[in-house]
């Protein structure tokens, strides 16, 4: 029966593909939450400076860090929160202390709240940016964020949100960086 | 070997093989639909004294009986039993019984793999039960198994469980390829797609959804595989994963699962309605589509489990109204079986009185759905004994009572032996009574703000979760008289014609009951 053949190859194509498809959701959802912002993070804004134009209305941003499940490090905002205006320039770090007596590389991974605000923050420069921060025993560290909200932000947000999580990158069940290494600086 | 080809060359009416041999190796439809319902209602007992460990832990405040760790494995393990060793097998059972008989086809079209589908399931379960042995215990991270509680947090036991939802997987892959040959290929002449029996629709689109939905399962425990054992970091922020992606990938599989275990009850109950009506069916054509537009619906609703992780706006709206949408084709299905009995002649036999219990009940569990789909309500009701009471009262009162429905309407053909009516009418009203007494009250303890998963609550929801765990005992011990019921049948009893019911329709009535070991050898005609 050449017809039933047809059809268990066909079935056989549809398991694999739906088995291919859910790797790509991987890739897929990536690509998603980078177009629609849907996952608040900022990623690496190619022409930044671009957004430095006039002065505009002043806004609240507010730093907040946070110490993933076994992180041992000190790490919090230098100030928690700033007034700051749209389209200028803004400076401002985090502080990082390595207080375990072994050198550790840290992982950050950054979140914006209100997720749609995600577009209009600029960073230029950013410790998130890459891969992992090494720190020797005892190590202090101070870790530079340079960016610039635009002045197209939407009129209703008056606070922006950044949340930093640092991961302890050798962790048993944690990996190095370079596995997709803009993602992590994102 | 010889004695093999003799075999095949003996006459159609010999019978099977005798003793253990012949469920091993047996090729045959009705042996391993039998098979397969018989390893369902174990699964459903194992699953069973595991949610009467949770609700006598949970009969009163504090801890009594287990410790919280063996609570979350009870948790985890009656989920996944339930799920994957009792509705979804029970329904391949139903479906490798009844769709050859229904569609006039000798056996299923792949029997050997058929064979192969069923006999790879103990493995599998035997693989997940054995993890309550093992250092570290069974896995305890909820049915759901979200990352990174199922990666980074979980017992060692985890890649066991990894391995077995492989095996579940591959058995449900190979059983729904069967089944769409089978339809595809085998029906006799004159059965065109608009003339099948609903039961043999519902299991046609059931098993598309089967093999669109299991491989991403699939691939979503080998992703949870590789980040445990092979430094990949799929869902490990740290490694530049996000745990939000497995549960998108999880629900992309997860809703759809559930209208995997809702279909074929679709078909059983509109066979039943109509059976016990005594009319022929209300809107078969709109049945069809109903269930097609539920199938394709249930691929662009999955977020709305995830309401709370923190999506847009328009992400929820969209999954909000994706899913309320569903409510129309579900509304179709209901108001046609409503509308089979309006004016029919009805009597209220054992598979009819759980099939109307079904359409109540159903739809109540169904209006709980339309409550947790609304995006600013569901921020209250997510994760609470809400959402539990949700679930069961389509799956209970829903699956499982199509289930028992559809044993009671079939048995007779199956075994020639008709069941205790008094019997089976107890049994209808003890399932009834504490299906009802179980889950009602979780409504109000969630709508009050118990959350699910904990092995202990605050003071304030003691009364009820008292009430819910006599229910479940009540339930509970009432499938041993199901059991009884079932052993009874087979034994003996009246003898049943091979009509059945007065006004029976479908081919598989037309066969003598029980029905002999092979059926339709030569296609039957049809008018």
């Amino acid at each position: 029966m050449g017809n039933k053949k047809k059809i268990i190859l066909k079935l056989s194509g549809a398991v694999l593909g739906m088995y291919l498809f859910s790797f790509l959701l991987v890739p897929l959802y990536d690509v998603f939450c980078d177009i629609t912002g849907i996952n608040g993070k900022v990623t690496q804004t190619k022409n930044a400076e671009s957004s430095i134009t006039v002065e505009g209305r002043e806004i609240s941003i507010q730093f907040i860090s946070h110490n993933n499940e076994g992180m041992p490090w000190e790490f919090k905002p230098s100030e928690r929160v700033s007034k700051i205006k749209t389209g200028a320039m803004y400076e401002t770090s985090f502080y990082a202390k390595n207080t375990t007596n072994k050198m550790m590389t840290a992982v950050a991974v950054n979140s914006v709240a209100p997720s749609n605000a995600k577009d209009f923050i600029k960073k230029i420069e950013c410790f998130c940016f890459q891969g992992g921060i090494d720190l020797m025993p005892g190590e202090e560290i101070l870790l530079p964020i340079k960016m610039v909200v635009d002045n197209e932000l939407p009129k209703n947000i008056k606070n922006i949100v950044l949340s930093y999580t640092i991961f302890d990158s050798n962790l048993e069940h944690n990996i190095t960086t370079d596995h997709d290494s803009d993602h992590v600086g994102s | 070997m010889s004695a093999v080809v003799e075999n095949h060359h003996d006459d159609h009416h010999h019978g099977p093989a005798k003793g253990l041999k012949r469920w091993l190796y047996t090729t045959n439809h009705k042996d391993i639909g039998t098979l397969y319902l018989w390893f369902s209602f174990a699964m459903f007992l194992i699953g069973g004294v595991m949610a009467l460990v949770i609700r006598a832990e949970l009969f009163q405040p504090g801890m009594q009986i287990v410790e919280p760790e063996f609570y979350n494995q009870m948790l985890t393990l009656h989920g996944l039993i339930m799920v994957f060793g009792a509705v979804m097998p029970a329904f391949v059972g139903l479906a490798n019984w009844l769709v050859p008989m229904m569609i006039g086809a000798p056996d299923m079209a792949l029997p050997r793999m058929n064979n192969l589908s069923f006999w790879i399931l103990p493995f599998a379960f035997f693989v997940l039960l054995s993890s309550l042995f093992m250092d570290g215990g069974a896995p305890n991270f909820g049915w759901t198994f979200y990352a990174p509680l199922s990666t980074t947090y979980a017992p060692p036991s985890t890649t066991f469980f990894i391995f077995s939802v492989h095996i579940m997987g591959a058995s449900s892959i190979m059983g729904s390829i069967n089944v769409i040959v089978t339809i595809m290929n085998m029906r006799a002449p004159g059965i065109t797609l608009m003339k099948m029996p609903l039961f043999v629709w519902a299991w046609l689109i059931t098993a598309y959804l089967l093999i669109a939905v299991m491989p991403v399962l699939a691939g979503a425990v080998t992703m949870m595989l590789m980040d445990i054992h092979f430094g990949t970091s799929f869902f490990n922020a740290a490694g530049g994963g996000d745990p939000v992606l497995f549960q998108h990938i999880f629900w992309f599989f997860g809703h759809p699962e559930v209208y995997i275990m809702i279909l074929p009850a679709f078909g059983i109950v509109s066979h039943i309605v109509e059976t016990f009506s005594r009319k022929q069916l209300f809107g078969y054509s709109s049945m069809v589509w109903a269930m097609l537009s539920i199938a394709i619906l249930s691929f662009v609703v999955w977020a709305h489990h995830m309401f709370t992780v923190g999506m847009p706006l328009a992400a929820e709206l969209f999954f909000m109204w994706a899913t309320m949408l569903i409510a129309v084709p579900t509304g179709v299905k209901v108001f046609n079986w409503v509308a089979t009995m309006f004016k029919g002649s009805i009597t209220f036999e054992v598979p009819m009185l759980f099939a109307c219990a079904f359409i109540v009940l159903f739809t109540l569990g169904g209006f709980s759905g339309l409550m947790v789909a609304i995006v600013p309500a569901d921020f209250q009701y997510h994760d609470t004994y809400f959402v539990v009471a949700h679930f069961h009262y389509v799956l209970v009162p829903g699956s499982v009572f199509s289930i028992m429905a559809a044993v009671y309407f079939w048995i007779p053909k199956w075994t020639g032996n008709m069941y205790d009516e008094r019997l089976g009418r107890l049994h209808f009203w003890l399932s009834f009574i504490g299906v009802n007494v179980t889950f009602f009250p979780q409504h109000f303890i969630g709508l009050a703000g118990m959350p699910r998963r904990y092995p202990d609550y605050a003071l304030q929801f003691a009364d009820w979760n008292m009430v819910s765990s006599v229910g479940a005992f009540l339930f509970g011990f009432s499938q041993i008289l199901f059991l009884f019921i079932v052993l009874k049948t087979v034994m003996g009893g009246k003898k049943a014609t091979s009509e059945v019911w007065e006004g029976a329709r479908g081919l598989e009535w037309t066969v003598e009951s029980p029905a002999p070991y092979h059926t339709f050898t030569v296609p039957p005609k049809i008018n």
